[in-house]
């Protein structure tokens, strides 16, 4: 009978949260990561060459892709308060694999931003549904690099990668377009 | 199998029913798609595929191919998952009867090697009948997460769940851990794989049946044991279960003629392709990809992304609401044999899949694990409850896309006509090519 009692609040809790967040917040349970992660190899996140990220992987899918998306890794924020770098530490991008990317944010005026709070989130726009797993900034690398640990993609196609950036008192946001072909 | 108490699952059933509808009025409408006329037919590789495939449909086919699949990646959470000594012994672990509460149980119960290493049942029978189905164990360690709720996050941690399960092999680790101490071939592999055995001799100390099981006398008799005994004992039953997955990592399919024809389409055999897939099989090939939209889930060499999706498959009759995925994913976080815990070999960095698990979100709730497509028609019967028992009734189900008992179905109708449903069909039977592995796992060792 205990156990059913705990069961129950379980279940309750479960679902209370499951109601907040069901509409694809950023919200997580995830505890932060005990341990310090490896510092990643990174190359070029800072350049910030706005290099398009099509044909990754040159698979076909039957979803159109709208022809005006904007595939750059290099952009500025929704209200200009920041620029942001994508990178990923997998390469070439795979479906199917658990890794990790590096973001960069800096100020439109080259300044790096430091302690900025990042809340990631992401999905198919085109299919309604979210990451199949909940990635999350869980390092400041320095000179306005950041881990971003735990993306996965699952299938083909145009998926959104978004970041909510806090830093100094100011927040923006950021939707990066990534096409898995 | 965890047997949930009626009430339990009626209570939680309205809750989810709460949710769903909470779902209903809160979440905006679905974005519709832009659509935008497919890209024109480019110029292919090959001559021979010139007719057929573009190259980015060529690219895809590369990507289901067998060939596609990456040699098997280390375990890090089991250090002797590829031992061949320990493969050896999880080879007899698994065909043995011993390890059950009749003796008359073993994993070879309900993943035969003759049938694919399923049972051919819509649900398993052993000790008593298992709510879900048995799914296939070939290639199944490249899986990140097992069970079709994907409870446990490791082959040795799975394997530790029938073993204690009351309906399935109905033990105790203590009883199956005094089984090896007691056999003299056992022991020995054991301990020359993973050390000594504790001295279990003292049967006050180690009694014959006790575990944290379901049976009240057992779990009593584990209880009352010293926590460092209980400690021993649950090591070596882990390391039971660390030879077991040794030996499934070596349960791989085989090429089918699928594999042949792309084999074929990328060295510009049109021969043959000709000679290895009819017209109607290639035009399921094609839906599959294509229309059908098959591949969003069941891509990679093995047909599945092996992540979890609510595709509305109806509930049993009889049966309670499974919540598939929403349950499964609080399962594997408290469960004592995940990765990150003190029974797994691996560092906090080898369990990134853990550590970034999606816990919340309206893809859980009813989602189920994809199953791997290779062999599938010798796999009969199909979803996590064997609701279908035909291909063709599981391509009705995608052909409609009704809504499910739970949650938010992933599908949309396909409306394909019925010609257009034989020739899925016909391809999915293109992708039998059974085993490769040494037909001497396939059997218990002499
Ligand atoms: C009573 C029949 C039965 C026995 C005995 C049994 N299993 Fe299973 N097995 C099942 C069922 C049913 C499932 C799916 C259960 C679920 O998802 O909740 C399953 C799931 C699995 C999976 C997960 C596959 C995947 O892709 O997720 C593996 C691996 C597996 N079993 C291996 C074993 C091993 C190893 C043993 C012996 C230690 C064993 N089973 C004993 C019925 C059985
Ligand atoms: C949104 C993801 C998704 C898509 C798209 C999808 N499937 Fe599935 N498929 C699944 C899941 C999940 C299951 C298991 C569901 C369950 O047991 O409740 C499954 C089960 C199956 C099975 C049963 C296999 C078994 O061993 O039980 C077959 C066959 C199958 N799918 C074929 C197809 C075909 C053909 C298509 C395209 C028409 C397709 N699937 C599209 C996710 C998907
Ligand atoms: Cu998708």
């Amino acid at each position: 009978m205990k156990s059913f009692r705990k069961s129950l609040v379980l279940g309750s809790l479960l679902i209370f949260s499951m109601i907040l967040s069901a509409c694809g917040s950023a919200t997580s349970l995830n505890e932060e990561p005990a341990t310090e992660q490896k510092m990643e190899e990174m190359e070029g996140a800072k350049e910030g060459t706005g290099e398009s990220m099509e044909g990754m992987e040159g698979m076909a899918t039957t979803d159109d892709v709208p022809a005006e998306l904007d595939t750059a890794t290099t952009r500025m924020t929704e209200q200009g308060t920041y620029q942001v770098s994508i990178t990923s530490n997998l390469d070439p991008v795979d479906i199917n694999q658990i890794h990790s990317w590096t973001l960069y944010v800096e100020t439109p005026e080259g300044q790096p931003v430091e302690n900025a709070k990042i809340a990631v989130d992401g999905g198919m726009p085109q299919h309604d549904h979210g990451f199949p797993t909940s990635p999350q900034v869980t390092k400041e690398l320095g000179d306005g690099e950041y881990l971003v640990e735990g993306v996965k993609f699952n299938m083909a196609g145009w998926w959104e990668m978004s970041f909510a950036i806090t830093a100094n008192g100011q927040s923006d946001s950021i939707t990066f377009n990534i096409v898995l072909q | 199998m965890q047997r949930i108490t009626k009430l339990k699952v009626r209570l939680f059933n309205l809750s989810i029913l709460l949710f769903v509808m909470m779902l209903g009025i809160s979440c905006a409408p679905q974005r519709s798609a832009p659509s935008q006329q497919s890209q024109d037919r480019i110029s292919p590789e090959t001559e021979a595929s010139d007719a057929l495939w573009t190259a980015a449909e060529i690219a895809t086919l590369r990507s289901i191919w067998i060939g596609s699949l990456p040699p098997l990646p280390p375990d890090p959470s089991n250090f002797v998952g590829d031992d061949p000594r320990a493969a050896s012994l999880g080879q007899k672990l698994y065909f043995d009867t011993r390890f059950s509460a009749n003796g008359e149980v073993s994993c070879a119960t309900c993943h035969q090697p003759d049938l694919l290493f399923t049972d051919g049942l819509p649900r398993a029978e052993a000790i008593g009948t298992t709510p879900r189905g048995a799914p296939t164990i070939v290639g199944s360690a490249y899986s990140p997460w097992f069970f079709w709720d994907g409870r446990r996050d490791s082959q040795w941690a799975q394997a530790l769940t029938p073993l204690e399960s009351p309906i399935e092999h109905g033990g105790t680790r203590t009883q199956y851990v005094h089984v090896i101490d007691e056999d003299e071939t056992y022991r020995a592999e054991y301990e020359t794989i993973f050390g000594p055995l504790p001295d279990l001799s003292d049967r006050t100390r180690f009694p014959e049946v006790a575990g944290p099981v379901e049976d009240l006398e057992a779990r009593a008799a584990w209880d009352a044991m010293a926590l460092e005994d209980r400690e021993a004992v649950t090591r070596a039953y882990v390391n039971m279960g660390k030879a077991i997955a040794a030996y499934e990592r070596l349960v791989m399919p085989g090429p089918s003629r699928f594999d042949r024809y792309v084999q074929a389409l990328l060295e510009g055999d049109e021969e043959t392709m000709q000679t290895t897939l009819t017209p109607d099989e290639v035009a399921g090939l094609r839906l599959f990809i294509q229309q059908g939209n098959c591949i969003r889930c069941h891509n990679g060499p093995l047909f599945t992304n092996n992540g979890f999706h609510n595709i509305g498959v109806p509930t049993t009759e009889g049966l309670p609401l499974d919540l598939g995925r929403i349950s499964g994913v609080q399962q594997v976080i408290s469960s004592e044999f995940n990765c990150l815990g003190s029974y797994s070999d691996a560092g906090p960095d080898d369990c990134a899949e853990l550590r970034f698990v999606k816990t919340l979100g309206q893809e859980l709730p009813g989602a189920f694990k994809v199953p791997t497509l290779r062999n599938v028609a010798e796999t009969a019967p199909y979803m996590h409850s064997g609701q279908f028992a035909t291909l063709r009734e599981v391509l009705n189900h995608y052909n409609q896309a009704q809504a499910g008992p739970i949650g938010h179905s992933e599908l949309t109708p396909l409306n394909l006509s019925d010609a257009e449903l034989a020739q899925l069909e016909a391809f999915l039977r293109s992708l039998s090519g059974h085993l490769a592995t040494d037909p001497e796992v396939l059997a218990p060792p002499q």
